[in-house]
């Protein structure tokens, strides 16, 4: 590593740099994909239908949040907004990322498709570039083949072996605290938090059944509100 | 429940989540940087993260049945998280605990 000159760094990149590099995902990914895969075969639909997921909608918090809406046989519009919002975070990686992304065509629409969490984080340490530009899409189709492949297994295993999963969809609000933290170490708004918390509450008063839409709308209306003061200003 | 309501379900879910990602290339240069979404992508995940965690929680908020066992998992969560800031160890952590719980310590529906 020492003695390799930053030319030849630049024209061959490894074959495996790709997979080093998404290592520490598929270590986080396929445990996280068998957790949502065990949840989801209690729903008892066939564990394919767990794979597809993966494929499909690839993401974590929406997918853990849709085990939830499902049981509940929850409107299709309400998931659309809820997973529209949830996913708003994505608003903000999408936008540093423009000047990075060279890739044209299908591969360009397939890496914006696979922008998670993590596939942002390392898709954000890599430069522009040839050779990068297939860095990155290796990187993003490695960490949804993590993902694809715990979702399926986690629901296979959930489908064949009687697993004691009473408790396991703990995992859903577990996951969303944990958001919560990170989020509130990027965000240290405490009032915004405390706000966001009597909104739930309220909503929950006012319907147990639709709290999720009726505290989405009170917060959106809230929040463009004060963004609405703060540009008069 | 019906494969029909999956399938609309996993498109509809796969479409918003596409949208979300692809916005910022959709707008590109014109409004990329656009203050609301600039705005709305900063404050809204935090909001909605806590309004998630009522959400899931909301069966043993308005029943009470299992809120020792989900205040006690989700205590640990947060320590666990505060402590070693690794989001797979804080879930499974939590969730073991409150598995544990609710299949023999503290049963559900005892109470």
């Amino acid at each position: 590593m020492a003695s390799r000159s930053p030319d030849s760094f630049q024209s061959t990149p490894q074959p495996s740099s790709a997979l080093r590099l998404s290592l520490p995902v598929m270590f986080g990914y396929i445990p996280l994909g068998i957790a949502f895969g065990v949840l989801f075969s209690d729903l008892g639909y066939h564990w394919l239908w767990a794979t597809a997921m993966g494929l499909f909608i690839y993401a974590g918090a929406a997918q853990f949040l849709a085990v939830g809406l499902i049981a509940n046989h929850a409107g299709l519009f309400e998931v659309f907004v809820a997973i529209l919002l949830l996913n708003a975070r994505h608003l903000v990686y999408g936008l540093s990322l423009i000047s990075t992304l060279e890739l044209k065509g299908w591969r360009r629409w397939y890496l914006i498709f696979a922008l998670t969490d993590e596939t942002y984080s390392l898709l954000s340490i890599t430069r522009s570039g040839a050779q990068n530009n297939s860095l990155q899409l290796r990187i993003a189709a490695l960490n949804q083949l993590y993902w694809v492949f715990g979702c399926t297994l986690g629901a296979w295993l959930g489908s064949q072996l009687d697993l004691p999963t009473e408790g396991a969809e703990f995992a859903l609000p577990a996951l969303f605290t944990v958001l919560a933290i990170e989020q509130y170490r990027a965000v240290r708004r405490p009032l915004l938090f405390l706000v966001a918390l009597a909104i739930a509450g309220l909503a929950l008063l006012i319907s147990a059944d639709n709290m999720l839409m009726i505290a989405i709308l009170l917060a959106v209306s809230l929040l463009l509100m004060a963004r609405g003061r703060q540009a008069d200003v | 429940m019906s494969e029909a309501y999956l399938i609309g379900f996993i498109a509809l879910a796969a479409l918003a989540t596409f949208l979300t990602r692809a916005t910022p290339f959709l707008l590109l240069s014109k409004q990329a940087d656009h203050p609301l979404l600039t705005f709305l992508g900063r404050y809204l995940p935090p909001v909605l993260m806590v309004l998630l965690v009522v959400y899931a929680l909301r069966t043993p908020l308005v029943e009470g049945d299992g809120l020792t066992q989900s205040l006690v998992s989700l205590t640990v969560v947060t320590v666990l998280h505060l402590l070693a800031r690794n989001a797979l160890i804080s879930i499974l952590g939590g969730t073991f605990c409150y598995m544990v719980l609710v299949q023999s310590l503290m049963p559900l529906g005892g109470q």
